[in-house]
């Protein structure tokens, strides 16, 4: 049975095409991916991520709890509404999920989940709180929409409801701040500035029409990856999964290894790991001659060793395409990617392609 | 709704033939298949000269979510590919039927075209999908 977000009315009525996405049914597109892609670059657009699940963990010992939970490290939280990107591992080190963490008080954290993932890390996430004093509490009442863009904030302000909006004016980049059941973010997965917002599911299509009215174009699926690939945040369950780990999926700097005695659910694998060396890499690549770029296309290296893209596609931004690859360490500048038994020229870059609308790299 | 006109004939995977008044067979992809592609942004052409058999995978175009074979429809050799959309891949989101034809046949037996749907068949096809 596919679930339907509380937008899914509003997305038909705008003509939206709907696909499945991880069990959900969502907007792929509500016309041209690419012209949402570029306003989102450009202007404002927004996208209906309901799908997402939101977890508060609350009680006396939150802040201990997901010290152990998460491989970041919620003690950089000190500021009030602060939040924090970390990989949530097995104890072999491989991911189960990326997200985000915000820091509401001492006792009170919300988490923000993939929606692919939901069942099996609200049940991880309930079994490891067993042993400590807190309760784990989905909000899926709650709606989310995300306003990307240059000009989402001076869009989102003015009608957010009043003191909130006063209060989202002035967060700070990765800042959060709420009032009653809304919630607002100053995060993306975008690589442009903009907003997450979670309010009660109750007066998300009123907001969703009001953000309509004041200009914010509606975004689908197809753009929010297309943002992202550019940006160079990872997917989960294509950039990485439970068979990765975060050193070998361009996370390390998501790893918290300070305080030394700070013991998370990984760590002693990812010691380990880190202590035998990596033998792979994880890069940025652009394409240099016609074509597009996928998921699962080998990489070539110069001296014969295979990597694989994990996620491929057009940048609108650039008008190339590019991707993000597993390869073995040894990779040079350039590599080869067999393209449907065809090999094409690549070069390696950074993987960050595209941020707050300048391209990132040499084109 | 996708569109479909009557004038021309169409395969099970999505291309048009249309029959011109020369004896020639111009190709492109239906109107409701540039719309489960989405926007196009690369177009692999076959080259002119070259010789096609009926169902041979002689084109790709490639979209922001997919690749996508396109078959020649019927047998005989390229005369002619529209260079056009090398720059301009959209020209097939944006006109499937007209200025996004992809590339043109001279045909060795016009009466494989019979073998094709008619535009009631193939809007069938898509109801059904």
């Amino acid at each position: 049975m596919t679930r339907q977000t509380i937008l899914n009315d509003a997305h038909r009525k705008l003509g939206a095409r709907m696909v499945d996405f991880g069990g959900w049914e969502m907007p792929v597109n509500y016309g041209s991916q690419i012209d949402e892609h570029h306003v989102v670059r450009s202007s404002v657009g927004m996208f209906d991520v309901s799908h997402m699940t939101v977890v508060d963990i609350h009680g006396p010992q939150a802040k201990l709890f997901l010290q152990y939970l998460l491989a970041n490290d919620v003690a950089k939280l000190t500021r009030q509404g602060k939040a924090l990107y970390s990989c949530m591992l097995n104890e072999s080190a491989g991911i189960i999920d990326d997200l985000i963490v915000y820091f509401l008080d001492d006792e009170n954290y919300r988490l923000v989940v993939n929606a692919s993932t939901r069942e099996k890390d609200l049940a991880w996430i309930e079994e490891q709180a067993k042993s400590f004093d807190v309760s784990v509490s989905e909000r899926s009442q709650l709606a989310m929409i995300a306003v990307q863009g240059p000009k989402a904030r001076q869009k989102v302000c003015p009608i957010l409801p009043e003191r909130l909006g006063l209060s989202a004016a002035e967060i700070k980049p990765f800042s959060a701040c709420w009032f009653g059941e809304w919630f607002v973010g100053r995060t993306g997965y975008t690589g442009e500035d903009g907003f997450e917002i979670m309010l009660p599911e109750d007066k998300a299509e009123g907001f969703w029409n009001q953000l309509i009215q004041v200009g914010v174009k509606p975004c689908g699926l197809g753009a929010r990856d297309t943002l992202r690939l550019e940006a160079g945040m990872n997917l989960y369950g294509q950039d990485m999964d439970e068979n990765q780990n975060p050193l070998e999926s361009g996370l390390a700097w998501t790893v918290a290894w300070q305080p030394n005695d700070r013991e998370f659910i990984g760590r002693a694998a990812l010691d380990a790991i880190k202590k035998q060396g990596l033998n792979s890499k994880f890069v940025g690549l652009l394409l240099e001659e016609k074509g597009v770029l996928r998921g699962h296309q080998p990489v070539v290296l110069d001296d014969g060793s295979v990597g694989e893209i994990t996620s491929g596609g057009y940048s609108p931004t650039m008008a190339r395409s590019i991707a993000l690859a597993r390869v073995p360490a040894s990779i040079g500048e350039t590599c080869k990617i067999d393209m449907r038994g065809k090999l094409k020229e690549a070069t390696v870059v950074k993987p960050c392609f595209v941020r707050q609308g300048e391209i990132q790299i040499d084109v | 709704m996708s569109n479909t006109p009557d004038d021309r004939k169409y395969a099970d995977s999505h291309e048009w033939a249309l029959l011109e008044a020369d004896g020639n067979v111009r190709v492109g992809i239906s109107d409701h298949a540039q719309e489960l592609l989405g926007d196009l942004v690369f177009v692999e052409l076959p080259e002119a000269g070259q010789s096609v058999g009926k169902g041979d995978e002689c084109s790709v175009v490639e979209s922001v979510k997919a690749a996508s074979d396109i078959y020649s429809p019927v047998t005989g050799e390229i005369i002619a590919i529209n260079d056009a959309l090398e720059d301009s891949p959209e020209a097939i989101n944006e006109s499937a039927y007209e200025d996004g034809w992809i590339f043109i046949v001279k045909p060795t037996d016009t009466s494989e075209l019979d073998e094709l749907l008619d535009a009631d068949g193939y809007q069938n096809l898509i109801e059904d999908e």
